[in-house]
């Protein structure tokens, strides 16, 4: 089971007593403005879970894979996410026999 | 943008919830983030993204010191893989510059 916005409202919910229009909208809120700030070109730094950083690719030759067409990718800007230490470290023992 | 920007931006918008309430809304959110990943499991923000644990087969690297050979053990680390909305998003606000 995957951990979803919902559950993250249900959390807020029972552990803070936002009702649950609040929870919500908060837990929509926070998502909303991550994106927001990445869409400004703003790199965002969320100290003790990660960062979420910006690249700017420049064009590179690619393939339709089913057709073997060869197309060019466009340039184009990508967010990646860079786990801070301390996330890193909760998950590096994780032993979990699942390949998830 | 760091954590604490984040929540004043938050708390301006919202103007129900109390500074406070906000603080630690965002704070038990990203908890409960690292908690599903710490337990293996994963998270999906449709619009946002995912995130999983990727393996790391043990490997043997070298102290940069002294180049001995040290033995790592196998590990897993955090993966995030944007969603469509927030790859589509990004990359019009770029192209458009």
């Amino acid at each position: 089971m995957a951990l979803t916005k919902a559950a993250m409202a249900e959390r807020l919910f029972a552990e803070l007593g936002l009702n649950k229009r609040e929870a919500k909208e908060m837990v929509d809120q926070f998502f909303e403005e991550v994106r927001q700030a990445l869409e400004k070109g703003d790199q965002v730094k969320l100290s003790g879970f990660g960062n979420f950083d910006l690249r700017n690719k420049s064009e590179r030759p690619g393939r339709n894979p089913k057709t073997g067409e060869e197309i060019p990718i466009t340039a184009r800007r990508v967010v990646t996410f860079r786990p801070g230490q301390k996330l890193r470290a909760r998950v590096e023992e994780y032993a979990g026999n699942n390949d998830s | 943008m760091t954590k604490s920007e984040l929540i004043e931006t938050l708390a301006a918008k919202q103007v129900q919830l109390t500074y406070k309430d906000i603080d630690s809304s965002v704070k038990m959110l990203l908890e409960h983030m690292s908690d599903a990943l710490e337990s293996g499991e994963r998270i999906e923000i449709r619009g946002f993204g995912s995130f999983s644990l990727h393996y790391r087969p043990p490997r043997t690297g070298r102290n940069p010191k002294t180049g001995d050979p040290v033995s790592l053990p196998a590990k897993y680390v955090p993966h995030f893989k944007p969603g469509k909305e927030l790859r589509d998003r990004v990359n019009a606000a770029a192209a458009a510059k």
